[in-house]
């Protein structure tokens, strides 16, 4: 069986706007998107010990996004196939959703599997844009997985309750960061992870005209940045070993105790 | 501008947050008509135009049954594309984040997420997106039509404004692939456990606590104070702690006196849920956790540490 993950290279700390662009600033360090290490997770899982089962992670980003993604590869996933291009900067989801589903129609993974949400966009949406565009089932916010006889089902948390729903492979699942504990890459995962392979693509190499992509094919724009409204005060402290009468003496100062 | 506002239902109502969408896009002016999805809704027709829709489309079908989006990205699809809908708006929920995002693709139309306001501005629509766990408001748009947004859980409030719908039944035609996805069980009964909504003080603990055997701390804790024990969806899906008991989007909205937050991230689902709160502390080891954005003070350390020492603490005082 073949597993895509999708996984995307967000900034580690220090997330800002840049006001020029108006898009995020993703000059400093990268890293894997924490909710995507769930799905790489339940990707190794659901390979187990298939010596013909493969986890491949696909990705839409900048070149540096690779350093970051690597972290996959020494956890255990095969390969990556990393979408960059300069005509993609700044892509929406309209855009990153139609890149994402070209790349993905070139494998034809029987399972895509999707993180959480990305920690930049907070979006969590990606994986129902790219389902629609392979034309194959979504289960999403899955917190339980199981594959047995060509079919996918799901667990997943709503507003009202929890549900289970199924849906013959080949289909689209985004997992809940409540569905494993990712595990920890080992030295020789990480020794390993560079010299897996580490494919990049152009857009052009996918077919995607340039009016798909970028901003040109994108949808949403943004006019202007500004501060949220202000909601009182807020204190941080670090604790030195007096954490818990710092929080009597607010407490009591505020009167809530 | 003409408006299609999509409704949620659950158990023959209409879902709050969406009425609440559909009062504001009245409220935005135009024409205003919303889209009913489901098997045997056609009675919630009248219900809609209560809260501002002047028409109202239902798609009654056995096929939509089931709360699951592609069914709806079919239907949705169809009418925007035969009626032109300027701007097609849901409340935000797990079903109408994966109806929306569908739409968009199926349209190539902007989808921005997230909003808590939506305004005319110089004859644009524009929408107001918290972002970086609401630490910058951006103002985004759109670029062409339609303009599909998504509203954060708990923005707008229903507002009566008493009208005789228009309603029109329309055809159900799926795709392929849309009805392979089935719903095989919905659970959704609440598990018994304490109730969170009346409390005056809540202690929540999340997976910081690292297993469900340390909830004791944080249950210690919420007997010294007096108040009840809550929990966020990572740790209810782990099976830690009752669905119950959960506070954010897919659980309850709590707005306690005292909210105490031990290793619990801050997310943005689950800031929707206690934001409400009087006064909120936490404690949470990452220096960047993005509770510390809003919590009123925020105490950097180990929970182990400090959780058993401030219960102790606290019982002294309350025994003084
Ligand atoms: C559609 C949707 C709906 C959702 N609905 C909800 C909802 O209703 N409620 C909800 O809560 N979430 C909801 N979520 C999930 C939400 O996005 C987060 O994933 C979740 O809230 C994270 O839970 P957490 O804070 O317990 O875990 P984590 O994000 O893993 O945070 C654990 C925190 O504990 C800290 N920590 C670890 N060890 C220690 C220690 N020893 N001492 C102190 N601190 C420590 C860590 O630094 C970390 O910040 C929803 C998500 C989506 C996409
Ligand atoms: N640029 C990208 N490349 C690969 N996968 C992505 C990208 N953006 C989003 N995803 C996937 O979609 C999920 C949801 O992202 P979002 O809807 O942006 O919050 C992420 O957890 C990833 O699995």
């Amino acid at each position: 069986m073949k597993i895509a993950v999708c996984a995307k290279a967000v900034p580690e700390q220090a997330r800002r706007i840049d006001p020029e662009t108006k898009r995020l600033d993703r000059s400093g360090e990268q890293t894997l998107n924490p909710f995507d290490a769930n799905a790489v997770e339940e990707g190794l899982r659901l390979k187990g010990d298939a010596a013909d089962a493969e986890v491949v992670l696909f990705s839409l980003g900048p070149e540096r996004s690779l350093d970051a993604l690597r972290k996959a590869l020494a956890m255990g996933a095969d390969r990556v196939v990393l979408v960059t291009d300069e005509a993609a900067a700044g892509s929406d989801l309209v855009a990153s959703s139609y890149a994402l589903a070209r790349v993905l129609e070139r494998e034809q993974a029987e399972l895509v599997l999707f993180g959480q949400q990305a920690n930049d966009s907070d979006g969590a949406v990606m994986w129902a844009a790219v389902a629609d565009r392979l034309r194959r089932p979504l289960i999403s916010q899955v917190a339980e997985l199981t594959v047995s006889d060509g079919a996918v089902r799901g667990k997943r948390q709503t507003e009202f309750g929890y549900d289970v729903i199924e849906a013959p492979l080949p289909a689209v699942v985004a997992v809940s960061d409540a569905i494993n504990e990712p595990r920890y890459p080992s030295l020789k995962g990480i020794m390993g992870a560079k010299k897996k392979p580490q494919e990049t693509v152009s857009l052009s190499d996918l077919g995607v005209e340039g009016e798909r992509a970028g901003e040109s094919g994108s949808r949403t724009e943004v006019y202007a940045l500004g501060e949220p409204p202000p909601r009182g005060e807020t204190q941080r402290v670090e604790d030195d070993g007096s954490g818990a009468e710092k929080i009597v003496e607010f407490l009591l100062e505020r009167k809530a105790l | 501008m003409s408006t299609l506002v999509f409704l949620e239902h659950h158990e023959g109502e209409l879902q709050k947050d969406s009425l609440g969408v559909l009062a504001k896009a009245a409220q935005l002016g135009g024409d205003v008509s919303a889209l009913i999805a489901g098997s045997g809704v056609e009675g919630l027709a009248a219900q809609a135009g209560r809260f501002g829709a002047a028409k109202v489309y239902v798609a009654d079908d056995p096929a939509l049954e089931a709360p699951l989006p592609q069914p709806r990205v079919d239907v949705a699809a169809d009418l925007v594309r035969r009626h032109g809908f300027e701007t097609v708006l849901f409340g935000a929920t797990v079903l109408t984040a994966d109806v929306a995002a569908g739409l968009a693709a199926r349209l190539d139309a902007g989808l921005n997420w997230d909003l808590v306001d939506l305004a005319q501005e110089d004859g644009k629509l524009v929408g107001k997106r918290p972002a970086l766990d609401d630490t910058v408001y951006v103002d985004v748009g759109w670029k062409g039509e339609p303009r599909l947004a998504l509203i954060r859980t708990g923005t707008f409030e229903p507002v009566e404004s008493p009208a005789e719908p228009e309603v029109e039944r329309v055809d159900v035609q799926l795709e392929d692939f849309s009805t392979l996805a089935k719903m095989i069980e919905q659970a959704h009964e609440e598990s018994e456990g304490p109730s969170i909504e009346d409390a005056d003080v809540i202690v929540a603990g999340g997976r910081g606590l690292g297993g469900p055997d340390n909830f004791a701390l944080v249950e210690e804790l919420a007997k010294a104070l007096g108040g009840a024990v809550a929990a966020t969806r990572a740790v209810v899906d782990a099976g830690w702690y009752p669905y119950s008991t959960q506070v954010g989007q897919t659980g309850k909205t709590v707005a306690p006196r005292l909210y105490i937050a031990v290793g619990i991230s801050g997310a943005i689902q689950h800031k929707v849920g206690m934001q409400g709160s009087n006064v909120i502390v936490a404690i949470n080891k990452d220096p960047n956790a993005p509770i510390f954005e809003y919590a009123d003070l925020g105490v950097v350390g180990d929970l182990h540490e400090i959780i058993p020492k401030l219960t102790e603490l606290v019982r002294q005082r309350k025994a003084a």
